[in-house]
């Protein structure tokens, strides 16, 4: 019987010939933990009585959350994890370094066909380089840095096709926020979620990425996308071949769900649910008080690119605060290279340091009550990103620049 | 046999990680007392001040999606919840609850059946609810044997500490 990429992956982890519904037991490949829940990690594992992890050359911590640290409570967390680090002869990146979900593919942690788990949701990221990846808890966390293992029950597979010709002033965000607003918020809940179809086959890594980063909105477990010559060619460039990882012709799928996106219109998720996705048309003119241009859903170069290609020679509206905030170091030298910081700051956006900044509601622009927040992550519940009576809508780079120029949400249509 | 009893609090669809405890709060500190105060806080401030030990939430479909921040089964569990009853849960969060000692129950018809306030017991090992006020009685599905153990240990820490080694390894 054929299988699926996540039925594949899990036997040859767990060494059993799996199918989906089956519970097995993994051998992890990497895990990470950040400055949000490495510290219950750390306390889980010394509360175990753990004295030493099962391979410090598979463990990453990552300084992204709040980096840096915006008060004494925090600092003194981000010194546990230090020590923990050095202790345990544990790779971390630090301040500065970049959002754990774009270091963790960018410096080789993550390989077509791996497990990889992550003390973050978004972990299901990597789907996008056919590796099955998956977020999980803190004391589970613990529990991998003892054993470099964790069970799984093997999840069913939606597939879903995406079709059509991708429209240049639409971007795989604004696909996945269709797809989002039509599966719900718990519409994938306990699935893993492979993408394909002649959409993902032109899409870029990054764009791949942005994809199944937010396969965890539908309540995924993981996002995927089969090999290609795209992802043979991203790890070239990291110096390492790799193995194809496809599904199987005669593999099956719980369902199979196509979407024709030659049509789609900008999409727009608005408060407070990442599945309230409306056509930006529907929406356009609300005014906004700051833009965010960041995140592990829409940090990286290309993103940067698009947001820079209507920036470049106009000015964000007065009033109006616009955030850039590169995913990592590498995408930060690379945009300054390019001239894409210099475009920025003319317009008259901040730049900050990498990180995760203001989305997950700790520093470097939290929302008063009453603000409006266009952002180009992927949350926007109530309270996420500061005060409970803020509003934050999600889009892509295209729309928040265009309305970051206009002070109101705007299609990015009428920039070309 | 271990029974919760208490009152409960009943809650929509969709309660995510943020509405539980706002990521704010969990870069701070460690400190789970301190977190237990800001419970609920995005969807109902008065919750922490006024729950009692033991009482139960009783929420609709994929009850803790978003994050995957063990502070939300902690923050619940140390305000005093004794257990949490969803038409379904999001998968991180029911994976925590279970490493955290946090109960978890699915249930449709208990949803539909129960208000607000009403005073619920349940049975940590039959997984069997009873409404005392609507006197009723509901059954829960059951959690996969060594999921059960984790949890009747309270928790993974606790089970690890006493077994030794993780029940599935």
């Amino acid at each position: 019987m054929g299988k699926t990429i996540v039925e594949k992956i899990l036997s040859r982890a767990s060494g059993k010939n799996a199918y989906a519904g089956d519970i097995v037991v993994a051998a992890v490949d990497a895990a990470m933990a950040h400055d949000g829940t490495a510290p219950l990690a750390i306390k889980a594992f010394k509360e175990m009585g753990g004295k030493k992890v099962w391979n410090p050359n598979k463990i990453v911590l990552v300084i992204d959350h709040i980096a840096p640290s915006a008060s004494e409570g925090t600092s003194s967390l981000h010194v546990m994890m230090r020590e923990f680090a050095k202790e345990h002869d544990i790779k971390l990146f630090d301040v500065g370094s970049g959002i754990c979900h774009q270091l963790m593919p960018e410096e080789g942690y993550v390989m077509p066909g791996s497990v990889v788990v992550g003390a973050d949701s978004h972990t299901c990221t990597y789907g996008a380089f056919g590796a099955f990846s998956t977020g999980i808890g803190s004391t589970e966390m613990a529990a991998v840095f003892i054993s470099g293992k964790l069970w799984f029950k093997v999840p069913k597979t939606l597939k879903f096709s995406i079709d059509g010709t991708i429209p240049h002033y639409l971007t795989s965000k604004d696909i996945i926020l269709h797809i989002i607003g039509i599966v719900k918020a718990d519409g994938a809940d306990y699935r893993a979620v492979e993408f394909c179809g002649q959409a993902v086959e032109r899409m870029s890594i990054s764009d791949r990425m942005t994809l199944c980063n937010m396969a965890i909105e539908m309540g995924a477990k993981a996002g995927l996308v089969g090999t290609d010559e795209k992802t043979r060619e991203y790890f070239r460039e990291l110096g390492a071949d790799i193995e194809t990882v496809k599904s199987d012709e005669d593999a099956i799928y719980e369902d199979v769900l196509n979407f024709e996106v030659s049509d789609l219109e900008p999409q727009i998720a608005c408060p407070s649910a990442v599945d309230n996705v409306k056509a930006v048309r529907e929406v356009e003119g609300a005014e906004i008080d700051q833009v965010f241009l960041g995140s592990c859903t829409n940090g990286r170069l290309e993103d940067l690119y698009l947001a820079a290609k209507i920036l470049k020679g106009r000015k964000i509206k007065d009033g109006v605060r616009m955030l850039v905030i590169p995913a990592s170091k590498r995408v930060y030298l690379q945009a300054l290279k390019e001239g894409l910081i210099e475009i920025f700051l003319r317009a008259g956006c901040v730049v900050c340091n990498p990180g995760c900044g203001p989305c997950p509601g700790g520093h470097m622009g939290v929302l008063a009550a009453g603000e409006t927040c266009l952002s180009t992550s992927n949350r926007n519940f109530v309270g996420r990103m500061g005060s409970t009576e803020a509003k934050i809508y999600l889009a892509s780079p295209l729309t928040a620049a265009a309305s970051a120029i206009t002070g109101k949400i705007t299609d990015p249509r009428i920039f070309g | 046999m271990v029974k919760i009893q208490g009152k409960v609090w009943k809650y929509g669809d969709n309660i995510n990680t943020d509405l539980i405890i706002p990521g704010k709060y969990k870069f701070k500190t460690v400190d789970l007392n301190e977190l237990a105060k800001h419970a609920m806080e995005g969807i109902d401030p008065k919750f922490a001040e006024h729950v009692k030990k033991g009482d139960v939430i009783v929420a609709g479909k994929n009850f803790g999606c978003g994050s995957s921040r063990e502070q939300a089964p902690l923050a619940l569990k140390y305000a005093g919840v004794g257990a949490v009853i969803a038409k379904s849960f999001a998968r991180i969060f029911y994976r925590n609850s279970i490493n955290v000692g946090l109960p978890i129950f699915e249930s449709q018809e208990i949803y539909y059946a129960t208000e607000n306030g009403d005073m619920v017991e349940i049975d940590l090992e039959s997984g069997l609810a009873l409404n005392l006020t609507k006197k009723r009685s509901f059954a829960t599905k059951p959690l996969p044997g060594f999921l059960l153990k984790i949890m009747q240990d309270g928790g993974l820490v606790e089970h690890f500490k006493k077994r030794g080694r993780f029940e599935w390894d």
